[in-house]
């Protein structure tokens, strides 16, 4: 089976910085399953996260070097990202490339408007459409239940769990192949963290997933591969079991079981 | 020794809170006094020239008006400019530490620069010349409110705006924007409520006239100018005039802050 997507040997160097933040950096991200990136903070797995949707770009200056390949409708060829280059066509990967952020971020709009937002600026502007569209996400993301009475509500007055969960929703409505997870519990409690993962773990069915977690036993639950990720190099990457049974360097073992990081 | 010191200071606070106090007391009570007892439907339904205020109000509040229709978009694009767009430049400091100076002109300085720019070389005082002086008052304050506001923005939103896909205008119009509007509108009301009050920049700008007039291509009549002429006519009804309209304006400022405050501190629901 074709990875989804192909990291291969990314050098990435932040706006005015001496030195490059991720140095050669190579993951694949299997489809339909679900990759972690673990390591220490600063250690660059967000930014290497960051670049797969090109994200980045919101900012001026930064300097990619390398290629991020993502796997064309055909199922059989790729399409090296870093060499978009049009605003249109950043928008289309953006859509194809789902992320969900640390901070819950709903936007100043209504339940409803918050997942159709999106929907309409990708071409869906038909109502039934959209409303199906709505609720089979929200039922998707597990939020059905809770928002099918206030749809027409401020997405703020949810809780924090709630809004991340929407964030989720807004994120697949518009049917991405890949989703980008940046440390999307940490600001949760226990019961909306293991709400999510539990949705991650259904998610993979149909979506590729990337996930950077501070929480190690959070990688070890739910994801299938593992990067180890440490000053900015990608020190190891296997199945997630062998990372935390037998992994194969020391730095790895060292960071696993806790002597620093 | 300390807590000596500690007293005192709060004696002095103290003292200097009440002195502050007691005048805007005396100020109110004074405007309400002198302007509730000249205060008829006359006032409101008759214009100068009869002994009413009528046409001057009106005026008042359209030139002020006018300067806002203005001022709200060209405020708000350079202030989304500077957020949004404008990055850390010289340019964007530059407009930046210039609609600071703006905002502390005097606004006689304003009222004079229109007079030479305007008034001298058309000949005479018009309604337009006034609304440009209020324009160039007014559009500073909402520059640097939208700034502001915009800046409390979560950054986090704008990439999760950018994440699904949206372009960086439609993050900036429909999210950025739209969770600063509270903001925003309060930048608005307070910069309203600065220049409806403001007698300066409009003595000779507009001047003011004593006819009812929507025209503002002439002469127009002002609240704030006519109070100034009023005071000191030596006619004691036509200075009961000038109180009462100045207890309306008071009133009409008041009313116009609070409006902006409240609106300040209602969101979400």
């Amino acid at each position: 089976m074709k990875n989804m997507m192909e990291v291969k040997g990314l050098t990435f160097t932040y706006s005015g910085a001496n030195e490059a933040s991720l140095v050669d950096v190579t993951l694949p991200v299997e489809k339909n399953k679900v990759t972690a990136l673990i390591g220490p903070s600063g250690c660059g797995k967000s930014t290497l996260l960051r670049g797969m949707n090109r994200i980045h770009d919101l900012y001026p200056g930064h300097t990619y070097k390398g290629v991020i390949n993502l796997l064309n409708a055909d199922g059989a060829s790729y399409t090296n990202i870093l060499d978009i280059k049009k605003e249109a066509d950043l928008i289309r990967l953006r859509q194809r490339v789902g992320m969900i952020f640390q901070k819950p971020t709903p936007f100043p709009m209504t339940i409803f408007e918050n997942i159709a937002y999106g929907l309409r600026l990708s071409g869906i502007k038909n109502k039934s459409d959209l409303k199906d569209i709505v609720e089979q996400s929200l039922r998707d993301a597990a939020l059905w239940n809770e928002a099918k009475d206030r749809l027409d509500h401020d997405a703020r007055g949810l809780s924090g769990g709630q809004q991340q969960r929407l964030c989720i929703a807004r994120a697949i409505a518009l049917k991405p192949e890949v989703i980008l997870f940046d440390e999307p519990t940490s600001a949760l409690d226990p019961i909306s963290t293991l709400a999510i993962e539990e949705m991650i773990s259904v998610l993979r069915e149909k979506y590729s997933i990337c996930i950077v977690t501070h929480n190690m036993q959070q990688a070890a639950r739910i994801s299938d591969f593992t990067g180890f990720m440490y000053l900015g190099e990608m020190i190891e990457y296997d199945q997630t079991d062998t990372i935390f049974m037998k992994p194969s360097k020391k730095q790895t073992e060292d960071y696993i079981s806790g002597r620093f990081g | 020794m300390r807590l000596i010191l500690n007293r005192i200071f709060l004696i002095f606070s103290t003292f200097a809170a009440l002195v502050g106090l007691f005048f805007l007391g005396w100020i109110l009570f004074t405007l309400c006094v002198k302007g509730l007892s000249g205060l008829s439907l006359d006032v409101f339904t008759k214009d100068l020239i009869n002994g009413g205020l009528r046409n001057v109000i009106v005026g008042q509040m359209m030139m002020s008006g006018v300067a806002t229709m203005i001022g709200i978009p060209v405020g708000i694009l350079a202030g989304i400019y500077l957020q949004e767009y404008g990055g850390n430049s010289k340019t964007t400091e530059f407009i930046r530490d210039l609609s600071d100076v703006m905002m502390s002109a005097p606004s006689i300085v304003v009222g004079t620069f229109v007079y030479a720019i305007v008034v001298v070389p058309t000949g005479h005082t018009t309604g337009w010349a006034g609304v440009l002086a209020l324009f160039i008052l007014m559009v500073p304050i909402i520059v640097r409110t939208t700034d502001d506001m915009l800046k409390l923005v979560p950054i986090e939103l704008r990439e999760a705006g950018i994440a699904i896909g949206a372009s960086k205008y439609h993050v900036t119009m429909n999210i950025v924007v739209r969770y600063a509007k509270a903001g925003i509108l309060t930048g608005i009301l307070l910069a309203f409520a600065r220049v409806v009050g403001e007698t300066a920049p409009l003595i000779y700008t507009s001047g003011s006239s004593e006819f009812w007039s929507t025209d503002l291509t002439d002469t127009f009549p002002s609240l704030t100018v006519s109070i100034y002429n009023l005071a000191t006519m030596p006619d004691d009804n036509l200075v009961q005039l000038g109180w009462t309209g100045a207890f309306l304006l008071t009133a009409m400022v008041l009313l116009i802050n609070l409006l902006g405050r409240y609106s300040g501190k209602k969101k979400r629901s």
